[in-house]
């Protein structure tokens, strides 16, 4: 691992950073040494204010989501931005607003760095296309969330020393998450054996063609797990439309320790955040050794700071430079 | 436009054309006479030679002339949504298309389910458009699936078929008595086949779907409508047609349909003859389609389907949005596509590459449609209407969206090269289209 902050310099050609669909494995790899590196030297103190000094980065979020903006903000404030959040509230767009009118205004306020999240899928990529500043999707509704990949890669990275070869279980709601989506996108290119665990009415059409496992027994799915991936169950979709109650959930796919204690030894617990606690995991899991989910919410910070770094590398070369 | 009446005395004849008419096993070198708007003489024995003195003669040096096409599916803006298209400029698109008839679709606002708006449409169709102009009806008021609009009424203010647009009628019973009512009346029920609890989705349900996380529509949301459909015209014996078909299997129910003899029938659009889910791209919304576009091996079937005669017509299913309805998230656009103008170019893109024989694209878009609605046209014939189309078939062109007619952009064939194209259209024996570098 790298030491140093000026150790790997990482290159993506992309000016933003839409989907991991968009990255090679070369680029992945080159933004989790940058953001490992970030990683240690946060917790060793050490100050990189001058990376994004002068640059103005913008929180767009028209969903709400305090952990993942909490987040971007810091990354950005870390390296030096000077950060806006900007709530887009749903009178607003009652109003009429649309996408592409926020883009609009928003662009011409001329910003280098622009951070969305939006309860539509495509809906960044849409926004892209319309402004001239560096994009970074936070999250569109279920198509992808790139830098929640990124920061999930890093962590099981960073414990495990590898992701090659590994075997990950993603359980729970796969039909309906980014995360999920993100997160198979990223691991088939770095070449980790996949398994989607999930009751049937939560696994998306043509599960079958994404090149993972599929297993709708939890315990059968488990079997050889080195990483355990926990999904959140949104709370509509536990009264009857696609399971019936959250405790026949828990039951059969709630991961609690009878369960873990059929993966790998060791094996990694994860979770996105933030957890329903008695339906998709159970606390004494959550919170046990094995657990991981506090780290990730420290990668993901270190993740984003890696790629606010690499996209505003780009600003100085492209037209898209704000100056 | 009004056609005035000291034109439709006029004599004027086309020759050297390939007179093309596969309902009237028709194909062969000749040409067409025209006098007071319909065709006085046509055939091989029609040449410049033969022509009465001071006949206006146009030689089309071999060009293929067809009968004027009939789009079966047409939506327009007028009344309520003017500024994405009127019947006027709807009628443009159409006459540039070779289309020389177009039957419009009830779904306006407000929707045509009272025979005073019929009547309106026909007045306002009369006054601007250049082509002829059906209306087909709602089925139930509002188009909301409960009450029966007046069939007789509205067919004699002039509505030729009647259909709920892109709703479903959703309750069987409801749909049972409209079958039964209509068919009194020998009036077509075009019933848009979708479970509409099942479907919900704005794609194909799929591998694609999933990977851009859009919400899915299963090809089974098509079979389960149609096959409950298929059901009630048995039970009714009213003739039915389903405006269009997306999947293969749907094919193979209404073959079983037909052979079983049920007054059933059905159409395809021309973009689920050439396009796949893979269109969409990357959140392409001019392919926001309903039905959607299905699997290449679904495509390929339908195309299939056409050639043997088990989808009777093909539809252009025209339908302008702009950008307030198109330049938005995916799954908040809108669905359509606009199509006046390419169905016929884009009907001999498969013509060309032999996927499908001339005479069933013309077949398809031409008599078949005017047979299952009942109305003149879709022929040449001598005292028929002289609506034609006069088409180059090697000529090259790309589609550039804002050459287009239409008065919206949302072509799914944006720079599209395609073979063949309408060079001039006739109505009533009036040329209300030339292209004009021709």
């Amino acid at each position: 691992m790298a030491k140093t902050s000026s150790a790997p310099r990482p290159f993506i050609k992309s000016n933003n950073l839409l989907s991991i669909a968009d990255l090679s494995p070369t680029e992945i790899s080159a933004l989790l040494d940058l953001a490992d590196t970030y990683a240690d030297d946060t917790r060793k103190g050490s100050k990189h204010g001058k990376i994004l000094k002068g640059l103005t980065q913008i929180n767009l979020f028209f969903e709400n989501s305090t952990r993942t903006q909490s987040s971007f903000e810091l990354a950005g404030k870390r390296l030096g931005a000077d950060v806006l959040n900007m709530a887009v509230s749903a009178s607003s767009l009652a109003k009429g607003e649309t996408v592409l009118d926020t883009a609009m205004t928003l662009n011409a306020m001329r910003p280098h760095l622009l951070i969305v999240r939006h309860q539509s899928s495509g809906a960044v990529e849409l926004l892209a296309q319309k402004v001239s500043c560096a994009v970074i999707n936070a999250g569109d509704g279920q198509h992808e969330h790139p830098t929640q990949a990124l920061l999930d890669a890093l962590t099981i990275r960073r414990h495990l020393k590898r992701l090659e070869g590994l075997t990950v279980a993603i359980c729970g709601d796969v039909a309906h998450s980014r995360v999920a989506r993100s997160n198979i996108a990223l691991l088939s290119k770095m070449n980790v054996r996949l398994r989607l665990i999930a009751p049937p009415t939560l696994l998306p059409s043509g599960a079958e063609n994404l090149g993972t496992e599929i297993f709708t027994d939890m315990r059968e799915g488990l079997k050889g797990a080195d990483v355990v991936m926990m999904l959140r169950l949104q709370l509509e979709r536990m009264n009857g439309s696609f399971i019936p109650s959250a405790r026949e959930y828990y039951r059969f796919f709630g991961l609690d320790q009878e369960k873990l204690a059929i993966a790998n030894k060791g094996a990694l617990v994860m979770h996105p955040g933030p957890m329903n606690r008695g339906v998709e995991i159970d606390s004494i899991v959550a919170d046990g050794v094995q657990s991981v989910i506090r780290e990730q919410v420290e990668m993901g910070v270190a993740a984003r700071m890696a790629v606010l770094d690499a996209l505003s590398r780009n600003l100085d070369t492209s037209s898209k430079a704000g100056s | 436009m009004a056609r005035t009446p000291s034109a439709a005395s006029e004599r004027r004849a086309y020759v050297n054309a390939r007179l093309f008419d596969p309902a009237g096993k028709l194909d062969q070198t000749g040409g067409v006479l025209i006098e007071d708007g319909v065709i006085k003489w046509m055939g091989a024995a029609v040449t410049r030679a033969s022509l009465p003195e001071g006949t206006n003669t146009t030689d089309v040096k071999g060009a293929l002339l067809v009968p004027g096409l009939v789009d079966m599916r047409v939506f327009t803006g007028e009344p309520g949504s003017e500024h994405r298209e009127t019947l006027q400029s709807a009628s443009r698109a159409a006459a540039a298309g070779g289309v020389t008839s177009i039957v419009i679709q009830p779904n306006t606002q407000p929707v045509m389910d009272d025979a005073s708006i019929i009547d309106f449409i026909l007045r306002r169709a009369q006054d601007t458009a250049d082509v002829r102009v059906y209306p087909m009806a709602a089925i139930t008021k509002d188009l909301n699936g409960e009450k029966m609009t007046e069939f007789g009424l509205l067919k004699e203010a002039g509505a030729v078929a009647v259909t709920d647009a892109i709703h479903s009628v959703r309750n069987s019973k409801v749909l049972s008595r409209a079958m039964k009512y209509a068919g009194n009346f020998n009036l077509l029920l075009v019933q848009h086949v979708e479970d509409s609890d099942l479907a919900g989705g704005v794609m194909h349900s799929g591998e694609s779907a999933t990977r851009l996380g859009l919400p899915g529509i299963p090809a089974a949301a098509e079979l389960i409508a149609l096959e409950r459909d298929i059901r009630l015209v048995e039970m009714t014996g009213a003739p039915y047609h389903a405006a269009q078909i997306s999947c293969a299997a749907s094919l193979d129910v209404i073959r079983h349909a037909k052979e079983r003899g049920l007054p059933v029938s059905c159409g395809v659009s021309i973009n689920h003859l050439t396009l796949n889910e893979h269109d969409i791209g990357a959140y392409r919304t001019f392919f926001k389609l309903s039905p959607p576009l299905r699997r290449e091996d679904d495509r390929k079937a339908l195309v299939a389907g056409v050639a043997d005669g088990t989808i009777d017509v093909i539809v252009s299913s025209h339908d302008p949005q702009d950008a307030d309805t198109k330049r938005v998230p995916f799954s908040e656009a809108a669905f359509g596509a606009i199509g006046l103008e390419t169905l016929l170019s884009a009907g001999l893109s498969l013509v060309h590459s032999d996927q499908l024989p001339l005479e069933r694209l013309i077949e398809a878009t031409t008599d078949a449609p005017a047979r299952l609605l009942n109305i003149q046209g879709g022929r040449l014939q001598q005292g028929g209407n002289a609506d034609f189309a006069i088409v180059d078939m090697t000529a090259s062109w790309v589609v550039d969206a804002d050459l287009l007619k239409s008065a919206s952009r949302n072509t799914t064939f944006e720079t599209r090269a395609f073979e063949g194209r309408v060079t001039e259209t006739i109505v009533g024996g009036h040329s209300v289209y030339k292209l004009s570098d021709h």
